[in-house]
């Protein structure tokens, strides 16, 4: 692979914050506002804590996620970043049991104001899963479907290609796009499912472990993808892998498990800074540990 | 060398004992011999029947009126026709009610709610209600009644009632089989849908209900096939014997099995061969019926 594995060294606009000028080999329509907006916060979570039945899972935490910019969730098992993750699009709502405590702002409209729709939540903030989920239909329909849900207007066939361009699938797809997505392989699917996302053009991508099943040349296609995405779209990552963490993301948040009393623990949010930092001279001890590999 | 080995093995590995082999082999035998029962009480069954009636099998069997009188011209022509009427009716009502109820259990009720809970009881327990208590119901409630259905006068039978009770009967299993078949798609699937902003009513009747169709077709047809094959239910609303006309739908009605029921009580020798013709017509709508579900089961059946 050709990506760089020292991603710390490799110094990102993203990182060196908001003046970094956008790339001007992109295919881009919206790197100028991109660019203007870098520095702009997306999500505001303030004092945000999600329980399951009254149970906690992550407390305390409060960040500014920035529009155009890759944010890692890294942390051991528990420490409640996935759970983190699916309250920044409701996902959490399917979840009876789930409350979510403090404020989540989007563009500082709060998301679990009463009169949000979390359905109207959910067409601006895509979301890409653990393990790879197409629909049981062809290529092509499982592409068309979020379009068409939405009413979206337009020749459906632009769409679809539209999307499985910006997946850089469409090369390996064009030909096949009416047989079944279950016949592909299982890092296609995924991007299959990023492609899914694409199409109904949201302006957040929230990626919950993207690679946690795929091989390491699937694992490759995919961060390479995002990194494409990131000048259109602000992503969010969870991953048990520190070297993605590093190398795809701009500003990394470290999670750990808090014992509170004897048989209890809550995720806490222990450090935020640029991936840089984290990954080199993280403020906090545990940080260090963890991502040295002394723990998790 | 390998004598030494093969000697080393035979002492940490001990042979079975002759004992040990023959609980086994008598277990086994067991298993074959209780097996072999049921096969062969269902094969001398289907071999007098067959007998029997066969030499009755006929067009004309088919399309003439089953007749006390003359039972050398008797037919079936109006008790099948009503047994096919009775379960197109039936399927009219049991899949929306049906389908919708599991999609409620499944996609929508709290089960921490107690009331959703007492409905959940309430629907495993009614699968195995004696059906002649179906047919009190049907009679009480449908037939006469809130309901009232009726045809000629007041508490006439009909076969639309018949067909609601019918449907009464079977429905808990349609939506236990339904609500199997939505458990069945994965939540990743609903997921996916709802994340790409879909709204959960678009979620089922877009995704959920098509990944669940073969398996609650599969269910539906299996519980039509139960519900045709039933006879107490319709004597107690009202169902006819040696019905000399087609039934309609708010008039007097047969199905197959109440004239078998009802040639079986004949005097006459003839009549029980009657029957076992009739036996054979109905078995083949089963075995038809039956095929059908397990071709839909094995053809369209999502693998996740």
């Amino acid at each position: 692979m050709e990506r760089t594995t020292s991603a710390p060294d490799d110094t990102r606009p993203g990182v060196s914050a908001s003046a970094g000028l956008p790339k001007l080999d992109e295919r881009d329509d919206r790197a100028g506002d991109a660019a203007g907006a870098a520095a702009a916060a997306i999500f505001t979570l303030d004092d945000v804590s999600v329980a399951y039945g009254g149970v906690p899972a992550v407390e305390d935490v409060t960040f500014a996620l920035r529009q155009n910019e890759i944010t890692a969730f890294i942390g051991p098992s528990g420490c409640g970043k996935s759970t983190l993750i699916r309250c920044l699009n409701r996902m959490n709502d399917l979840i009876p049991s789930a409350t979510v405590a403090g404020k989540v702002l989007y563009h500082d409209q709060d998301l679990y104001a009463d009169d949000i729709d979390p359905v109207q939540v959910r067409k601006r903030i895509g979301m890409v899963f653990q393990k790879p989920n197409p629909f049981p239909k062809s290529i092509f329909e499982n592409i068309a479907f979020g379009p068409r849900v939405l009413g979206m207007k337009g020749d459906m066939n632009e769409i679809v290609e539209g999307a499985l361009r910006k997946a850089a699938l469409w090369d390996e797809v064009k030909d096949r796009l009416k047989t079944n997505a279950f016949g592909m392989s299982g890092g296609q699917q995924q991007r299959l499912c990023i492609a899914r996302t694409m199409a109904i053009e949201p302006e957040v991508i929230l990626m919950d472990e993207p690679c946690s099943a795929l091989d390491p040349i699937s694992t490759g296609a995919i961060e390479d993808l995002m990194l494409d995405l990131k000048v259109n779209y602000s992503i969010v990552i969870v991953t048990h892998n520190m070297q993605q963490a590093a190398r795809v993301s701009d500003r990394t948040a470290f999670f750990n498990v808090d014992k509170v009393e004897e048989g209890k623990r809550v995720g806490k949010l222990v450090e935020f800074a640029p991936t840089e930092k984290i990954f080199t001279k993280p403020d906090d001890t545990r940080t260090e540990e963890y991502v040295t590999g002394k723990f998790g | 060398m390998s004598v030494a080995e093969s000697a080393i093995t035979r002492k940490v590995v001990e042979r079975a004992t002759s004992g040990e082999r023959i609980r086994e082999l008598l277990f086994r035998a067991m298993l074959l011999l209780c097996m072999l029962v049921t096969v062969a009480f269902l094969g001398v069954l289907l071999v007098d029947v067959a007998v029997d009636g066969v030499g009755f099998l006929s067009l004309e069997f088919i399309t003439s009126f089953p007749s006390r009188l003359d039972p050398a011209t008797s037919g079936i022509q109006s008790a099948l026709i009503g047994t096919l009427y009775l379960m197109a009716l039936c399927a009219l009502f049991i899949v929306p009610v049906g389908v919708a109820s599991a999609v409620y259990l499944e996609e929508y009720a709290d089960n921490d709610r107690w009331y959703n809970r007492l409905v959940e009881v309430n629907i495993q327990n009614l699968a195995s209600v004696p059906s002649v208590v179906y047919g009190i119901l049907g009679l009480a409630f449908i037939v006469r009644g809130p309901i009232e259905i009726y045809g000629l006068g007041v508490g006439q039978p009909t076969l639309l009632a018949g067909a609601l009770t019918l449907g009464l009967l079977v429905l808990p299993v349609v939506i236990i089989v339904s609500r199997e078949a939505i458990r069945a798609v994965p939540p990743s699937i609903r997921e996916a849908s709802l994340a790409l902003g879909a709204t959960p009513w678009q979620t089922i009747w877009k995704q959920v209900l098509p990944g669940a169709l073969p398996g609650v077709a599969t269910g539906v047809i299996l519980a039509l096939s139960r519900a045709i094959g039933e006879t107490a239910p319709l004597i107690l609303v009202g169902a006819a014997a040696f019905q000399r006309f087609n039934p309609t739908l708010d008039g007097q009605f047969s199905a197959l099995p109440i004239q078998i029921f009802n040639n079986v009580g004949e005097p006459e020798a003839i009549f029980r061969d009657l029957a076992a013709a009739t036996i054979i017509v109905l078995l083949i709508i089963l075995l038809l019926m039956n095929s059908v579900a397990i071709v839909l089961r094995n053809r369209y059946e999502q693998k996740w």
